[in-house]
C-alpha cells in the first residue's frame, strides 16, 4: 500500500513551494549553457578569491586551499597547510614599487595561524602562528602595502610578516568585519559595536593603531559591514537595522529599523504576514553598485537608493533559504546565491521600463513535471506610493549545487564560479562562447598540424 | 583420378560462383554468392550435412607418447558444440599431419643434448567423413621428463566451412600464433624452473654420493676398490655428467631468443609464481623411490636421484596446465575463448563485419559518435603501425613476393625466426628420402631403437592415403631443398597443393611416410578448383607450378617435394594400418590451399591488423580503468550474454578481470546485444508515439532518465534507447542502466541516458526531488504512468530514423537502419564541425552576427535542417570539437550544455 502511494505520486510532488518565485525553464536571458564540476575538495568550500585573470583560489574547511585555473578547469596548486577550516583568503597583489614580483595569497585557519602562499609557484612563503584567537577576517591595505588580521585583536602586518602595530584584545567579542575606509582608516565590527582604527607609521618598523571612535548605534550584533562608494558605508545588523554611513566622518545618514516594514506593509500577502518577522529580519549581506544598496535580509531582497533614502524595489521570496553571498556584476545584474543551492540573476528595471515591456509568455512558466500551475508573476507589486519605482526581475537561475552555495565569483572573460557545501564547485561557463572557442582551437589545432592547407587552398 | 569427395566441394564452389557474375547490382566487395541449392530443407549454411557438430570450436589435442594422439580440451566447452564428433579420431588427424621437426636429442658433433626452438606449423586440413575441416597449428612444448624433453602439441580451429577457415587463415594463424606463444612463453619459464629443480637434486645427489664414497674410503682402507665403490663412481660420474647436461640445457632454454615481433603480447610480466608443489611433485616422479625425509620447507628440497630412472610409462606425464605456468596458461584459455567467439558466425558474416569496420575506420575523427568500440581499433593500428599497413597495401601489385617480403608480410615469420629454425633444423632433404636415420633416431631417446625405420620405409611405399595436407607457412618460406633447384629459382610464396605427406605415428616416435618425388602435372580439374579456392590467381604464371603436388617430408618440413600425383591417389596401405591401432584410416581427405598475403581476401584480413588490434586493447583498457565499469557491455553483457556464454570455457568476466595484459576484454557489443537493442528499439517506437522526442533529447545531448520502479523493464527501456546514445569519445557509452540513489548534478554531466528507480527505498523521495531540481538538464521519461517530459521536437530527421509504422521486423536489421542515419548525421556533423568559415570571420572584424547568420544558413539551407535538427547536429559537433582537441592533446574537462528551453508533457 505505502509502495503504491508513493510509486503513484506524482515526482514533483513532495518538497515544492509554490510561493517561490521561479524563474521557469525558459530563461532566454540566461547565458550560462554551459557548466564544469570542479570535485576536488572532500569538505564544504566556503571561500572563493580571484588570483589574477585566469586564477582563483577555493578555501575548504579541511583546511586545504586550491588553485584553478577558469578556463580549462584544471588544478594548478594544491595548498596544504592549514590543519582546520579556512577562516579568510585573501590575495595580496604585488608592488611594484617595492619591487615584488609575485603575488600573495593569505590565508586564516581556526588552527590560529595565517600562512602567505606564492601565487606562481604554489609555496609556503611565510606563516605567522602566535595567534592566541582564530584570525577571523584578513585585509589589505593595498595603499600602505600592509595587511592586518582581525580576530580577537587587530594586527597590522607588513608584507613581510611582521607585527608592525597591535590593539588590545577586544573585550566584547571578536572582529566579525573589516573593511577599509578613507585616509588610513579601518572600519572593524565587534559585536554591536563598531570600531574605528586609524593607522599610521611611527618609523619604519613600527606603526601606530589607534581607535578613533566606537559607534554603538546597532541595537544587534552587525552582521554585515560593507562600502558603498568612497564616502559612504553600511552596515547592518541581526535586528534588521541598516545604516548608512559616512565614511569621512562616521556620522549617520540613514537608518532603517526594518526593511520590510518599510516597504509597503498593506502590500503583503497574507501568507507572508504570517511569516515570523523576527527570524526573518536579519540582514545577511549587502552590496551595492554605488547608488543603490542591495541589502539580503534573510531570504527577501531590498534595493535601498542612497539619494532618496527609500527602498525602491524588493523581492520578498528571492531564495528558499537564507541568502549567503551577493554581488552586482558589471552588466549591473545582481546575482545572489543561497542556503537552497541556488544562485539567481537579477536585474533591477525601473517601472517604466518594466510596464513597457510586459512579461513575456513563457517566461514564468511552471516547473515541474507538466503539472500546469498558476502563474507566479504576481511578485510584481504596485506600490508606487510607497516609493517602489523599480522592480528586481529575475533573469535566471543556475541549479546545480545540492546544498548551500556559500560563495560566487565572477570573471569577466569566463563567467561565473560558485562553490558549495557539497564540497563542488561548478564553472558556469557562456556555452555560445565556450562553443565558439573550441572551434578556435580546433582550427588552431589543424593549422598547426598542417591540416588546414587544404582546405584553405579549397576556398 | 582425384575421387576423393571432398574435391566435390570444390567444383560445386566453382558452380555457385558464376551467378556471381550476374548480379551486377552490389559493389564487389559487397557481393555474396547466392546460395545455388534448391533443397527445400537445407538452410544454406548447412552445406555440409555430414558435419557432426554445430557449431565451429577449438580443440587442443596432444600426441601423447604414452597414448597417442589424444584430445585435451575444447572452446567452448559444451559437448553439445562438437555433437557426435570423433573427437579422437580427430586427433589423430590433425596430430598426424606436424610438419615441424621437433628435433631434440644429441645433434651430430654435439656433446650435449640440444634444444631447438622450433617454430610452429600452421596447415589446414578437412576431413569429408567428419564433414570437418580444420586450421591445425602444432606447437612442441618442453618436458623435462618427456622423451627429448618435447611434447607435441596442437590447436585446432574447426569448423564445417572450408572457405571460412580458407579466408581467414591468415587472421587465425595470427591469432593462434600469439595463444601458441603464450602457451610457449609460459612452458619456457615452467621448464626453467624444473631444470632448476633437477639441477638441485642433482647438486644433492652428488654430494651424498661422494660422501658416501669417503666414507667407504674410510671403513676400508686396504687399498683397492670393491666393486661397489665403482659403482658409486660411475653413478657420479654419471650424476656430473647429467649434471653438465641440464646445465647446459638450463642456459639454453634461458638464453631462448626473445624476438618477439613489435607489438608484442605477453611481454615483460612473469608473475613470481613457482609452482613449487607441483614442481617437487613431478621431480618425485623422477624415479625417487625414497621417502621424503626432508621436512617440506617453503624453498624447494633436493632430493636424491636414483641413477636409474624408472621406466618411462611408469610415469604419469604432465598435463598441459602443469607444462605452463599458470599465469600464461589463464591467459591462453582466455586468448582461445576469445578467438573461439570471433569467429563464430557464418564467413559472410565475418567478410562484411570487416569490410564494414575497414570503411568506417575511414572516418577516423567522426566514427566514435556511434559507433561501438570494435572500429575503433583500427584506427589506433593506422597511428602505430603504418609501415606495416605500407607494406601490406603494396601486397596485391606485387603478387609474386620475394621470400623475404612474405617473411615481412607475415610478423610471426621474421626473418630472424626463419634463420633460427633452419639453423635449429639441421635436416637435409635428400632425393633418398630416408637416409636420414642419424637424424631421426637422435630424436632425443638415445635408446630408442631403429625400428621404426622398417615402418616407415614400408609405409611410405603406400603412403598415397589422402590425407591432405595443405600448406604450412613455413614451408613456404623455407625452401632450400637442394634436390629441387626449380623451386630454388621460383621461390614463389605461392600456395602449394600438397598432397598425400602423411606420417604414420608409432608408439617409439614420429615420422613420415612419403614416398615419390617426381614432378608431376596436375589435372586439369583439380588446378581450376585450386585456383578457385585460392581466389584467382589468373596473373600467376607460376599458377600451375604452385599447384602442383607436392609430397611434403615430415621431417623436413622445410622442403616442398614434388610428388607423383599418383601416388597421393588413395592406395590402400594394409602395412601402415596393420602396424598398429594409430595409423591414420585411409580416408578421403581434402586438399586446401590458405589464401596467400598477396590475395584479395587476405589484403582485408591483414594478420597485421588483427593482431596489433588484439595487442591494442589491453592497453587500452590498462590505461582507462575507471571508465570500464561506465560499460555498457560489462553492465548488461554479463545479462545479455549469459544464455549464450554459459557453454564457454571460461565465463566472460575472467576475461575481463583487472590483469594488465590478458587478452582482449570483450567491450564490443556483441551481435545478440545489437540485435537485442535494435528489438527493443523498435519495440519503443512502435509503443510510445513520444518517441522522436525521446530520441531528440538523446541525440541532443539532454540526458533522459527512465523513470520506474522495476529494474528489469527500466533496463529494458535503457537498452532500447542506447542506440541512439551518442559516444563521448573512446570509452564506452554514457549510460547508466539502474540508479537507485538521488541524482546529482554530476550524474547528469557523466550520464546521457540513466535508469532511476523510482521511489521505493525510504530515500524515494530525495530521489525524486532531485530529478524535480534538475529537471532542467534532463527528460525523463516515466516507464510506469506512460508519460515523458521532454522539449518538443519539430523536426523530419527522427520521423524517417524511427518510424513507428516501419516495415523492418528484426531487430537486427532496425539496429542497421539506425547505424546508417546516425552514420548520415555524424557525416554532417563533420562536415559542419570542420568548415570553416562557419565558425570563424571571413572578413577581418566581422561581427559576431553575422557568423552566427551564416552558421544559421549552413545548416538551415545547406545541409536542410530543421531547428531542432540544427541542435542535434550543434551538440554532435561539439563532441566531435572535443573529441578532436583531447585526441591530440589539449586537456579539456567534461561539460555539461544545456538550454533553457521549456518541456512538455507527453502522455500516451
Amino acid at each position: 500500500m505505502f509502495r503504491w502511494l508513493l510509486g503513484s505520486r506524482e515526482p514533483q510532488a513532495g518538497a515544492e513551494k509554490t510561493s517561490i518565485l521561479n524563474p521557469g525553464e525558459e530563461q532566454t536571458q540566461n547565458p550560462y549553457t554551459e557548466l564544469t564540476v570542479l570535485k576536488a575538495h572532500n569538505d564544504i568550500v566556503r571561500f572563493l578569491v580571484q588570483v589574477d585573470d585566469n586564477r582563483f583560489a577555493s578555501a575548504c574547511d579541511d583546511g586545504s586551499v586550491i588553485v584553478w585555473d577558469v578556463q580549462t578547469g584544471e588544478v594548478v596548486f594544491e595548498l596544504h597547510g592549514h590543519t582546520q577550516k579556512i577562516t579568510a583568503i585573501v590575495v595580496f597583489p604585488n608592488n611594484e614599487a617595492n619591487g615584488e614580483r609575485t603575488d600573495l595569497m593569505l590565508t586564516a585557519s581556526s588552527d590560529k595561524t595565517v600562512i602567505a602562499w606564492d601565487c606562481e609557484r604554489g609555496q609556503e612563503v611565510h606563516k605567522a602562528s602566535d595567534f592566541l584567537s582564530t584570525v577571523k577576517k584578513l585585509l589589505v591595505l593595498q595603499g600602505l602595502d600592509v595587511w592586518l588580521s582581525g580576530g580577537g585583536e587587530l594586527r597590522v602586518w607588513s608584507r613581510d610578516f611582521k607585527v608592525l602595530a597591535e590593539t588590545v584584545s577586544f573585550s566584547d567579542g571578536v572582529i566579525t568585519s573589516l573593511i577599509e575606509l578613507p585616509k588610513n582608516c579601518v572600519a572593524a565590527a565587534v559585536g554591536k559595536d563598531l570600531h574605528i582604527f586609524k593607522l599610521g607609521a611611527v618609523g619604519s618598523e613600527k606603526w601606530d593603531i589607534a581607535e578613533v571612535k566606537r559607534l554603538s548605534t546597532h541595537q544587534d550584533i552587525i552582521r554585515t559591514l560593507a562600502n558603498v562608494n568612497e564616502l559612504t558605508f553600511v552596515s547592518g545588523s541581526h535586528a534588521g537595522e541598516l545604516i548608512v554611513w559616512d565614511a569621512l566622518d562616521w556620522s549617520v545618514q540613514a537608518y532603517e529599523k526594518n526593511l520590510s516594514q518599510t516597504s509597503s506593509p498593506q502590500d503583503v500577502s497574507p501568507e507572508n504576514k504570517l511569516m515570523p518577522l523576527q527570524e526573518e529580519v536579519s540582514i545577511q549581506c549587502t552590496a551595492s553598485d554605488g547608488e543603490c544598496v542591495f541589502v539580503a535580509v534573510c531570504r527577501s531582497l531590498y534595493v535601498y537608493n542612497l539619494q532618496t533614502k527609500r527602498v525602491i524595489a524588493y523581492q520578498r521570496h528571492a531564495h528558499d533559504s537564507d541568502i549567503q553571498h551577493m554581488a552586482t556584476l558589471p552588466n549591473r545584474q545582481l546575482v545572489s546565491c543561497s542556503e537552497d543551492g541556488s544562485v539567481r540573476i537579477w536585474e533591477l528595471r525601473s517601472k517604466a521600463q518594466f510596464h513597457a515591456e510586459s512579461v513575456p509568455a513563457g517566461f514564468f512558466s511552471m516547473w515541474g513535471f507538466g503539472k500546469s500551475g498558476k502563474q507566479s508573476n504576481n511578485t510584481v507589486k504596485r506600490a508606487v506610493d510607497t516609493g517602489i519605482i523599480a522592480s528586481l526581475e529575475l533573469i535566471g537561475d543556475l541549479i546545480g549545487h545540492s546544498s548551500s552555495v556559500q560563495m560566487f565569483l565572477y570573471f569577466q572573460d569566463h563567467g561565473l564560479v560558485t562553490c558549495s557545501a557539497d564540497h563542488l564547485i561548478i564553472l558556469w561557463k557562456e556555452g555560445k562562447r565556450e562553443s565558439r572557442l573550441r572551434s578556435l582551437m580546433l582550427f588552431q589545432k589543424l593549422e598547426q598540424d598542417g591540416d588546414l592547407q587544404a582546405w584553405l587552398s579549397l576556398h | 583420378m582425384i575421387g576423393s569427395p571432398d574435391l566435390v566441394a570444390f567444383t560445386r564452389d566453382e558452380e555457385y560462383d558464376s551467378p556471381l557474375q550476374s548480379c551486377p547490382g552490389l559493389p564487389e566487395e559487397y557481393s555474396v554468392p547466392l546460395f545455388p541449392y534448391s533443397e527445400a530443407e537445407s538452410s544454406p549454411w548447412s552445406r555440409l550435412s555430414g558435419a557432426k557438430f554445430s557449431r565451429d570450436f577449438i580443440l587442443i589435442s596432444e600426441f601423447s607418447e604414452q597414448v597417442g594422439p589424444q584430445p585435451l580440451l575444447t572452446f567452448p566447452d559444451d559437448p553439445r558444440v562438437r555433437g557426435a564428433f570423433d573427437l579422437n579420431y580427430f586427433s589423430l588427424r590433425i596430430m598426424s599431419v606436424d610438419y615441424q621437426a621437433s628435433f631434440v636429442g644429441h645433434p651430430p658433433g654435439s656433446s650435449y643434448p640440444k634444444l631447438n626452438f622450433v617454430e610452429d606449423s600452421k596447415v589446414v586440413l578437412g576431413d569429408s567423413k567428419e564433414g570437418a575441416f580444420a586450421y591445425v597449428h602444432h606447437l612442441t612444448l618442453y618436458d623435462l621428463e618427456a622423451r627429448g624433453f618435447v611434447r607435441p602439441f596442437c590447436m585446432a580451429y574447426i569448423s564445417t566451412d572450408e572457405d571460412k577457415i580458407m579466408a581467414q587463415f591468415l587472421e587465425l594463424s595470427g591469432d593462434f600464433s600469439k595463444a601458441s606463444e603464450c602457451l610457449k612463453t609460459g612452458n619456457r619459464k615452467a621448464f626453467a624452473n624444473e631444470l632448476e629443480k633437477k639441477l638441485k637434486d642433482l647438486d644433492y645427489t652428488r654430494t651424498v654420493l661422494l660422501n658416501e664414497m669417503e666414507d667407504q674410503q674410510k671403513t676400508d682402507d686396504k687399498g683397492f676398490y670393491t666393486t661397489q665403490a665403482i659403482e658409486k663412481a660411475n653413478e657420479l660420474a654419471n650424476v656430473e655428467k647429467s649434471i653438465i647436461e641440464h646445465q647446459d640445457l638450463l642456459k639454453q632454454i634461458q638464453s631462448y631468443p626473445y624476438r618477439h615481433l613489435k607489438g608484442d603480447d605477453y611481454q615483460p610480466y612473469v608473475p613470481e609464481t613457482p609452482q613449487d608443489e607441483a614442481d617437487s611433485e613431478t621431480a618425485n616422479q623422477d624415479g625417487n623411490d625414497e621417502t621424503e625425509v626432508y621436512p617440506p620447507r617453503s624453498s624447494y628440497t633436493p632430493k636424491f636421484i636414483k641413477a636409474k630412472s624408472s621406466k618411462c610409462f611408469d610415469k604419469k606425464l604432465k598435463t598441459l596446465e602443469e607444462l605452463v605456468d599458470v599465469y600464461f596458461f589463464t591467459q591462453t584459455i582466455d586468448l582461445l575463448t576469445a578467438i573461439e567467439k570471433r569467429y563464430r558466425g557464418d564467413v559472410s558474416y565475418l567478410i562484411m563485419r570487416h569490410l564494414d569496420r575497414t570503411l568506417l575506420g575511414q572516418q577516423a575523427i567522426a566514427n566514435f559518435l556511434f559507433e561501438d568500440v570494435s572500429t575503433w581499433a583500427p584506427k589506433m593500428i593506422d597511428r602505430q603501425y603504418p609501415g606495416n599497413l605500407g607494406t601490406q597495401q603494396n601486397v596485391p601489385s606485387s603478387k609474386f613476393v620475394e621470400d623475404s617480403e612474405g617473411a615481412n608480410l607475415k610478423p610471426s615469420l621474421s626473418m630472424e625466426s626463419y634463420k633460427s629454425s633452419v639453423e635449429s633444423v639441421p635436416i637435409k632433404i635428400e632425393q633418398e628420402m630416408f637416409n636420414d636415420d642419424q637424424d631421426v633416431a637422435g630424436l632425443g631417446d638415445p635408446s630408442g631403437n631403429s625400428e621404426f625405420l622398417e615402418a616407415e620405409t614400408k609405409g611410405s611405399l603406400s603412403s598415397g592415403e589422402s590425407i591432405e595436407v595443405l600448406r604450412t607457412e613455413k614451408s613456404t618460406l623455407l625452401i632450400h631443398s637442394e634436390s629441387q633447384p626449380c623451386l630454388r629459382l621460383h621461390p614463389s610464396p605461392q600456395p602449394r597443393r600438397k598432397v598425400g605427406s602423411r606420417r604414420t605415428i608409432s608408439e617409439d616416435s614420429i615420422e613420415v611416410l612419403s614416398t615419390c618425388t617426381s614432378e608431376t602435372v596436375i589435372p586439369e580439374d583439380f588446378r581450376a578448383t585450386f585456383q578457385l579456392a585460392i581466389n584467382e590467381e589468373e596473373t600467376s604464371p607460376e599458377g600451375e607450378e604452385s599447384a602442383n603436388n607436392i609430397q611434403d617430408d615430415p621431417i623436413a618440413n622445410e622442403g616442398d617435394v614434388m610428388v607423383d600425383p599418383a601416388c597421393c591417389i588413395r592406395v590402400e596401405s594394409p602395412h601402415l594400418e596393420d602396424l598398429g591401432g594409430d595409423v591414420v584410416p585411409g580416408d578421403g581427405v581434402v586438399v586446401s590451399v590458405p589464401p596467400q598475403p598477396g590475395e584479395h581476401v587476405s589484403q582485408t584480413f591483414g594478420q597485421v591488423k588483427l593482431s596489433v588490434e588484439q595487442v591494442d586493447n589491453p592497453t587500452e583498457e590498462a590505461s582507462s580503468p575507471p571508465e570500464s565499469h561506465y560499460l555498457l557491455s560489462s553492465m548488461d553483457a554479463e545479462k545479455l550474454t549469459l544464455d549464450e556464454d554459459s557453454t564457454s570455457f571460461r565465463s566472460s568476466a575472467s576475461t575481463c578481470s583487472d590483469r594488465t595484459p590478458s587478452p582482449p576484454p570483450v567491450t564490443t557489443l556483441t551481435e545478440r546485444q545489437k540485435r537485442r537493442a535494435g528489438q527493443n528499439a523498435l519495440m519503443f517506437i512502435r509503443q510510445y508515439p513520444f518517441s522522436h522526442p525521446a530520441i531528440y533529447s538523446l541525440l541532443s545531448g539532454r540526458t533522459l532518465v527512465v523513470l520506474g520502479e522495476e529494474e528489469a523493464f527500466v533496463k529494458k527501456l535503457v537498452t532500447a534507447l542506447s542506440v541512439f546514445v551518442p559516444n563521448n569519445g573512446h570509452v564506452a557509452k554514457p549510460i547508466k542502466p539502474w540508479v537507485t540513489s538521488p541524482l546529482h548534478i554530476m550524474d547528469f554531466q557523466k550520464w546521457k541516458l540513466i535508469g532511476l528507480q523510482r521511489g521505493v527505498t525510504p530515500s524515494g523521495c530525495n530521489t525524486l526531488h532531485s530529478l524535480s531540481r534538475y529537471s532542467r538538464y534532463a527528460s525523463i521519461l516515466d516507464a510506469d504512468n506512460k508519460t515523458l517530459r521532454c522539449p518538443v521536437y519539430r523536426g523530419n530527421l527522427l520521423p524517417r530514423l524511427a518510424d513507428h509504422r516501419t516495415q523492418i521486423r528484426k531487430g537486427s536489421t532496425y539496429y542497421m537502419h539506425v547505424q546508417s542515419v546516425l552514420t548520415q548525421l555524424s557525416a554532417k556533423a563533420f562536415l559542419f564541425t570542420f568548415c570553416h568559415h562557419v565558425h570563424l570571420p571571413i572578413r577581418e572584424k566581422e561581427s559576431e552576427e553575422s557568423i552566427t547568420q551564416r552558421r544559421t544558413a549552413f545548416l538551415q539551407q545547406l545541409l536542410g535542417l530543421s531547428q531542432e535538427d540544427s541542435k542535434i547536429i550543434e551538440y554532435l559537433s561539439e563532441l566531435l570539437k572535443m573529441h578532436y582537441l583531447r585526441e591530440s592533446g589539449t586537456p579539456l574537462l567534461p561539460v555539461l550544455r544545456f538550454d533553457y528551453i521549456p518541456s512538455v508533457l507527453y502522455k500516451i
